[in-house]
Formats: structure tokens, sequence, C-alpha cells
């Protein structure tokens, strides 16, 4: 009896990419207060290490596909895929992140601990079979999430930013708990692959209407992570006032590991009543572009335009969601790679920019950086392209094959729609481009000091992803398309 | 006996969870959750899992409120004042707040199959032993990974909290 209490070993290797996390977090934590305040930047290097390595544990684990801890987590492409995309936008994270702490509070070893564990989080996030998992993963990243966002305690904004995300944070979430004890009552288990046997049997299953309320309120909570429509309010006065590589790593991170959840669930576990969810995530979608692409028009601060930028990616997504199909899937998971790397691009030349205090945040802060500094400027032109959807970067051939997915399903008006809003969208990229290379350069890029290295190598990295998905995309969709089928 | 009894700490739980957010002191609210967990634990015992009921005594309303009446009392809170709430709030929340309450209602009393009542104390295997054994086998992994959420919670208030030290 005792010996069958230990975890069989391939099931300890199916979740190597946590353990190793967490020993990382752990030891970043237990080494910060041996270091002196200048010697803090060594935790990066440790944090960077862990993740490399993780990386290196999420390729192991993925020769071992197959259920782990008693159908706890499954480990299938599409739980690698994930894992690597938040492991990968982690790595991209902390490089932003040394250079930053430095220059806003010396002190700060903790930070990389945060960051690792939240990535911990999200990685489980990706392989949760469970909705318990799913529940404590989602947990682990956002609680993370929230004291990373109000990091630097003494900036105000810093505080509001993380006050917003807690409390409106924790109120989904409880949302989300609340539909999760409702699908329990219902079926009778919190395993997404036996929700769905349950509900599809027709003997077994429990009345639709149950299942629903379920699902909608479910909805509301994971809705509210990825920042779509009608839940979206947050986002922008939180990405607006926390930190700027802390943005960069919430923004893509967290996003893709809710993601992965909700598609799990609503793909796996509520799959026998699609044609109840179809229409709310259709009419979440829609919302979601519109208020994402016009709100972001009349911005002049640049995290607050990133941020609705964010929303209205979350909204393409959404459509990949509601075309509800294994080439919908693979779509948004392609697409969320690409946003990734544009989107962490584009905020590490914001955490560049911004020097001591984030003085610099404006759009028009940035006239003239293309003199000053034209490798930065062109490398924050292939982000903002991309993020626009031009050919040859990441961003095009992730809405082609999201639009393509969407014709595929009979979504005619819905592609006609965020057609229309790709459109609506290059202007506000578009207008960041005018100010930077055509307009004269103002007092902030006069100033502008060279660019850190940390920073540097995110930026050739995501600059160097972002055209990678665009010039070969199929390596990246290849992948997803295997990946697509959802253990049932 | 076992019907009236449901009924009363039913009725108990909802009017001190309606209380908790009613009530405008910190304190009164903390009771008044005291008075849901109690009222919920009466209710597990009911249905027959004693260990369940005592745990609930034990951690939540033992252990757990304490600390909540702690940290009241070390931030010395006394009662919110009225924040001006914004006009859809005031226009929109009760009607929302009885649409909601209204539909979960009726769609339980629709929809929830009433084949298979409730049997008071008919549940037997919620014992130490069996939560024992399912947590080091069945829910060993989210059993582990809880403990990483409580030091990411412990990190986190220490990050937020303490002070520098020059």
């Amino acid at each position: 009896m005792p010996a069958s209490l230990f975890p069989p070993y391939e099931d300890l290797l199916r979740i190597l990419p946590e353990i190793v996390l967490t020993i990382a977090g752990t030891l970043v934590m237990v080494l910060e207060p041996a270091l002196r305040p200048e010697r803090k930047r060594l935790l990066g290097g440790i944090a960077i290490a862990g993740l490399l390595v993780a990386l290196w544990g999420t390729a192991v684990a993925n020769l071992f596909r197959g259920p782990a801890f008693h159908q706890m987590v499954v480990v299938d492409g599409f739980a690698t895929f994930f894992r690597a995309l938040v492991i990968v936008v982690g790595i991209l994270a902390v490089l932003c992140s040394i250079h930053y702490l430095q220059r806003e509070r010396p002190d700060s070893g903790e930070y990389y601990a945060l960051v690792l564990f939240s990535v911990v989080g999200q990685s489980v996030m990706a392989a949760a079979n469970e909705l318990i998992m799913i529940f404590i993963g989602l947990e682990i990243s956002s609680i993370a999430t929230y004291v990373l966002a109000g990091y630097l305690r003494d900036d105000r904004r810093n505080n509001e930013s993380a006050i917003k995300y807690f409390l409106l944070g924790s109120f989904a979430t409880a949302f989300l708990l609340y539909g999760i004890a409702w699908i329990y009552g219902a079926a009778g288990t919190t395993n997404l692959v036996e929700i769905r046997r349950v509900l599809s049997t027709p003997e077994l299953a429990p009345p639709r209407f149950l299942v629903g309320v379920s699902a909608a309120l479910m909805f509301v909570g994971f809705a509210f992570k990825v920042s779509a429509a009608p839940f979206q309010v947050w986002a922008p006065d939180v990405y607006q006032g926390a930190p700027a590589p802390v943005t960069a790593f919430m923004s893509a991170g967290p996003k893709a590991a809710a993601f992965a959840i909700f598609l799990r669930v609503y793909m796996t576990a509520f799959e026998p009543i699609s044609n109840r969810w179809e229409p709310v995530v259709w009419l979440s979608a829609l919302a979601t572009m519109f208020v994402g692409n016009f709100a972001a028009l009349l911005q002049n601060n640049i995290k607050r335009l990133l941020a609705y930028s964010s929303i209205a990616h979350a909204g393409y997504v959404m459509v990949a969601v509601s075309a509800h199909s294994e080439i919908g899937t693979a779509a948004a998971m392609f697409y969320l790679a690409a946003y990734a790397f544009m989107n962490v691009g584009a905020f590490a030349v914001v955490t560049h920019f911004a020097r001591q205090g984030e003085k610099y945040v404006d759009v028009d802060d940035l006239a003239g950086l293309g003199h000053r500094q034209p490798v930065t400027a062109a490398l924050f032109s292939i982000f903002l392209l991309s993020l626009i959807g031009i050919p040859l970067t990441g961003g095009f051939f992730g809405k082609f094959y999201i639009f393509k997915a969407a014709l595929e399903a009979k979504l005619y008006w819905l592609t006609v729609i965020g057609l229309l809003n790709s459109a609506v969208a290059a202007y506000y990229y578009l207008r960041i481009l005018v100010v930077m290379y055509f307009h004269e350069p103002g007092e902030a890029a006069q100033t502008v000091s060279p660019v850190a290295p940390g920073v540097k190598i995110a930026l050739w990295a995501s600059a160097a992803g972002t055209l990678l998905l665009g010039i070969f995309p199929s390596v990246i969709l290849d992948f997803a398309d295997r990946s697509a089928a959802l253990m049932k | 006996m076992d019907v009236p009894l449901f009924l009363i700490f039913a009725a108990i739980a909802v009017a001190c969870g309606v209380n908790v957010v009613v009530q405008r002191h910190p304190i009164t609210s903390a009771i008044s959750l005291i008075g849901v967990m109690g009222s919920l634990a009466a209710l597990y015992l009911l249905l027959g899992g004693e260990f369940i009921a005592a745990v609930q005594v034990v951690v939540y309303a033992g252990a757990i409120m304490v600390l909540f009446v702690f940290v009241i009392m070390l931030l010395n809170a006394g009662a919110e004042g009225r924040s001006g709430r914004s006009w859809p709030v005031r226009l929109l929340g009760i009607p929302f707040l009885v649409l909601l309450l209204g539909l979960l209602s009726f769609v339980v009393q629709a929809y929830a199959p009433k084949t298979d009542r409730v049997v008071f104390g008919a549940f037997t295997s919620g014992g130490p032993r069996d939560i024992g054994k399912l947590l080091f086998t069945e829910y060993l992994l989210p059993f582990e990974l809880t403990s990483v959420l409580i030091l990411i919670a412990i990190a986190g208030a220490v990050v937020l909290a303490r002070k520098e030290i020059d």
C-alpha cells in the first residue's frame, strides 16, 4: 500500500516544467536576502536560467504524453504549446525587467520569484484537465500578477492598478468558482473529460439549462481574465498603472493561459452544449473588437493605447473561439503566439523609452525617435506593423488563419466586421509610426539613453519571433494544427 | 425534524450573508460572517458530514475569523463612509441583482432533478480517514500546488507590506 502512494515517475516527468519553475522560484527567494542590493540582478539571471530549463522540461514532458496524477493534468500538444508560450513570455518579461528594476527600485528580489511562480500557475493552466487544477493555476497566476502590478509601492499609479486588478479579479474568480460549483452539482464531477462524457450520454445528462448556467458563470470568469467585452473595463487602468515590463508580461502570459483554459473547457467539457455558448462567444467577440479598436483611437497615453489594442486582439481570438472547430483552435493558438511576441516587443520599447518614473508614456513623446534611435524605431515599427497585420509579420498570418477559420465556420458577418475593425486599428498604430518618423525630435527623444542590454535582447528576440511567424508560419502552425484536437 | 432544522439554519445563513454586505462597520460584517460559517457547519452536520462540520467550525469560524477580526482591529477600521455611487449603479444595481437571483432560483426550481432528494444523514464517507486518503492519492497534485498558492500569497503580502530598511 505505501508504495502505491508515490506517484509513478512518468507522472513526475509530465509536470517537469512546473517542478523546475517552483524550484527556481524558491531558490530566488532563498538567495534574495543574502545578496547585496547591487548584486540583485543576479537573481534575474537565475530566473532566466530557471525558465530556460523549464522550457527544456516542457520538451521532455512532451515525450511522455498523456494524463497524469489521476487525470488532474494532461500533457498533449496543446499543453506543450501553451507551456512553451508562457515560459517564453516569462523570459522576455524578465529580460525587460532587470534594467527597469535597477532604475526604479534597487532592492528587488521577490519580483523574479513572483514572475516564476506566476508562470508556474500559467503552466498548470495550460495542462489542467480538471476544474480544480484550473482554479488553483489561475489563482497562482493571478495573485502573483496582482502583486507585480503594484510592485513599486510608492508609485500611486501602481497602487491604483494593483487594487483595481485585485478587487475586480477576485470578483471575476468568484463567478468562475460559482460556475464550477454548479457544474459539479449538475454533472457530479470536475474532470473535463468526465463532464463531457456525462453531458453527452442521454441517460446521465443533467438538464441543459443547469449546465448552461454553469457555462455562463464560468464565461464571466474567463472573459474577465482574457479582457473580453463586456468584462474588459479593468484592462486600460490596470495596464496603464502597472510597471511597463509587468504590463508586457500580463498582457501576454496570463492572457494566453486564460485562453488556453477557455478553449479547453469549452471545447471539451461544454462541447455537448456548444449551440448554447456559440452565440454568446460570437457576441462577445464582436463587442470586444469594437470596444478595443474604437476606444484605442482616442488614446494618447501609449500604455493605455496598447491596453485597448490588447482588448481588440482578444476580440480577434474570440472570433477564433466562436468558430468552434479544430482549425479555429489552431488559429487561436497561432495568434496568441504571434500576439505575445509583438505585444511584449511593443511594451519592451515602452519600458526603454519611458525612463525613470515612467515620465514619457505619451504618443507625442515618441516624436523623432526614428532619427535618434533608428534601430529601436525600426524594431518598434515591426511590432506595430505586425499588430496591424501587414504581410511578412506574425500578425498577418494570425489574422489570416483566424478569419479563414471563421469563414469555414460560416461566420461571414463576424469576418467582415473583424476585417473592418483591423482597418480601423491601422489608424492608431500608423499614428505612432508617423509621430516617430515624421515629427521633429522633442525633448523626450533628445534625451533618450542607449537601450539596456536586457531590453535589447528582448527586443531582438521578439522581432525575430514576429518575423519568423510571418515568414515561416508553418513552423508553428503545423504544430498547432496537430495539437488542436484536444483530449475528449 | 430534519427539514425544519435545515430551513432554520439555511435562513440564518442567508440572512447573515446579506448582513455581511449590508453592514457598514467591518466588525459587524465579520461577526455576521461567523454566523454564515456556523450555520453552514450545522447544515453539514444535518447531512451527516460530522468531520467536515467540525473542520468548518475549527478552521473557518475559528482560525480564519480570528485573523479577520485581528486585522480589522489592527487597522482600526471604522464604519465605511458612503461614497457617491454612479448613476448606472444606483439605477440598475438592484434590478440586475433581483434578475440574477430570480433567474438562478427559477433554474433550480424548474430544472434541478427532483427524483433523488437529499437524504439527511445519509452521507457517511466524509471522515478524516477518507479525506486523508483522497488528499494523498487522487488530489495529491492540487494539494501540493495549493502550497505554491499559499507561498505566493505570503511572498506577495511581504512584498507589498514590508517597510524599507535603509
